[in-house]
């Protein structure tokens, strides 16, 4: 994937407290995990922002290892229901957590371990099978996105292109590595030659712009929320010559905000890009030039480099007139090649054939440039994180089968209606522990009785209006 | 309510914790205190106090202990 010894005196990757490794070390590192592990295993990567866990993705990556990527902070009962799904061969994770584990401790790295598993080569994989990811959040789904090197590879090479990213750009970490955007930052920085600047710290903290600015951040990726974060920050405020690139995906940002950063980047001779995508579209769709961000202001751009969208109308035409709402029909060699929902999956081929329907309702103007204005499933975006409402409802009654519960909600606050009064809060701390999202972004309010149709579907309509 | 109890209530209120847990915690100490959760915090400690954190203050505020050092720049006093 990666040819890292062509940038071989190039910094690769500034840690936290300052380390750094230069595109020969990280090749050295790399190549000495990969020396460990016979090619064509299934690797569980417990990821953290930092230089073992991306020694770990690159090997894997770059020696036809599989890994399947999870937050190192995932909840356990969730972690051992995959485990128990997909059989891993080993597990690459923070060495302090390996005592929790079974499994031999056979390498270790940086603050990483290699744990052999019992398991050996239970599941076949796909020969093109790259990586796993998850869509994004967890809602105790087994659901995972499958990617193939040529996705990876084709979703790369767009993104340098129209982002143009080159050998002298320093990007700093403000995402997690097991989410698809975050991941695409790595990707397309190591493919460029340029920097990673790897921390863990957030931008609620001091030691994460003391950071940026010492090490001369180019560039940042943020979710809705993250400029929300900024905004409140008055990051404008703040002297940032290096900084030249802000990009933004994860979900629609709301368009008051996207004018304040247009303006600003306008303003201070930066970029500000938003952008669209689907862990299913590998990372990246759709971009919005920087030029046009203002005067677009409200739009998720045009595909990207190598990919085409076409919008469906009800009766399944395709619509070519502009201020239609249509489903989003996404074609291109990053569109990623199916789900694995258990490890049988993993021997399945390409499901797609470069064709994915989004899911994501949207319209064109009369330039072309993509809106979206709507969704056809049931599922939120939280802090940037896709959370289905669906398996939320099913994550909670299996957990709770003495009561009813029903979920809807707008982005970022999830609406759980529950018919037990005296379970509210323990509601809100369960779905928080199991998506690992912030409690806040769940409201659990009691209603004597779930809405529902003589079918027994449940009414969502009327549970939004509550 | 003094000063220290609306202090402490703000971080009850911002993290659904008692007064207890509150005392002595720490910025990511509890899976509350995220990112997100901070931004909650400071709502609540402005709120209470009817001010307006400066950001700088805001990125400091990593702690129980340093909020009340943050504080005192606000003219809020505790016994």
């Amino acid at each position: 994937m990666w040819n890292l010894l062509e940038f071989k005196d190039n910094t690769a990757v500034v840690t936290e407290d300052g380390e750094t490794f230069s595109y020969a070390r990280l090749s050295e590192e790399t190549e000495a995990l990969a020396a460990v592990i016979p090619a064509r295993c299934l690797v569980f990567n417990l990821c953290s922002n930092t230089v073992g866990s991306l020694i770990g993705y690159v090997s894997f990556i770059n020696h036809g290892i599989v890994p399947l990527m999870l937050d190192e902070h995932i909840d356990r009962e969730l972690l051992d229901i995959f485990l128990t799904l997909y059989k891993p061969d080993y597990l690459w994770l923070p060495s302090e957590k390996t005592a929790k584990f079974e499994g031999e401790s056979v390498y270790a790295s940086n603050g990483y371990t290699l744990l052999k598993r019992a398991d050996e080569h239970v599941y076949p994989l796909y020969e093109e099978l790259a990586l796993l990811l998850t869509t994004s959040g967890s809602t105790g789904s087994p659901k995972f996105v499958r990617q193939s090197y040529k996705n990876i590879k084709a979703n790369t090479r767009s993104i340098v292109e129209y982002l143009e990213i080159d050998e002298t750009e320093r990007a700093i970490t403000t995402l997690p590595m097991n989410y698809t955007y975050g991941l695409s930052i790595i990707n397309t920085h190591l493919a460029a030659g340029a920097t990673l600047l790897i921390t863990r710290k957030t931008l609620m903290q001091r030691e994460f712009w003391d950071f940026f600015t010492q090490q001369k951040a180019t560039s940042f990726g943020g979710v809705p929320y993250t400029y929300e974060m900024l905004d409140k920050l008055m990051f404008f405020r703040r002297k940032l010559p290096d900084l030249r690139t802000m990009t933004q995906a994860g979900g629609k940002i709301l368009p008051e905000l996207h004018k304040k950063f247009a303006e600003y980047a306008g303003r201070e001779g930066k970029r500000f890009v938003v952008m669209y995508g689907q862990a299913e579209a590998t990372a990246r769709m759709a971009y919005l030039p920087a030029a046009k961000a203002l005067e677009k202001c409200g739009a998720m751009g045009i595909a990207i480099p190598g990919g085409k969208f076409d919008l469906i109308d009800a009766d399944g035409g395709r619509i070519t007139t502009p201020e239609t709402v249509g489903e989003l029909v996404y074609t291109g060699d990053n569109v990623t090649l199916g789900y694995a929902v258990c490890g049988e999956d993993l021997a399945k081929g390409d499901e797609r054939g470069g064709v994915l329907q989004t899911g994501d309702m949207a319209k064109f103007d009369a330039d072309g440039y993509f809106y979206i204005v709507g969704r056809k499933k049931r599922f939120l975006k939280i802090f940037g994180n896709r959370v289905n409402l669906d398996e939320t409802e099913r994550l909670i009654k299996a957990h709770y089968p003495d009561f009813e519960c029903a979920c809807a909600g707008v982005d970022d606050a999830m609406k759980i209606f529950v018919t037990d009064e005296t379970k509210i809060k323990e509601v809100q701390t369960f779905v928080a522990e199991k998506t690992h999202l912030n409690f806040t972004a769940f409201h659990v309010k009691y209603l004597p009785e779930i809405p529902k149709n003589d079918a027994g579907k449940t009414l969502y309509a009327e549970l939004n209006d509550k | 309510m003094t000063n220290e109890e609306k202090y402490t209530n703000a971080f009850c209120q911002a993290f659904d914790i008692d007064a207890d847990t509150a005392k002595g915690l720490k910025f990511q100490a509890i899976d509350a205190w995220d990112s997100v959760g901070h931004m909650g915090l400071v709502a609540q400690i402005e709120e209470a106090f009817d001010i307006m954190l400066e950001p700088d203050d805001i990125v400091d505020l990593n702690s129980y202990e340093k909020g009340k050092e943050i504080l005192a720049k606000y003219n809020v006093e505790f016994a």
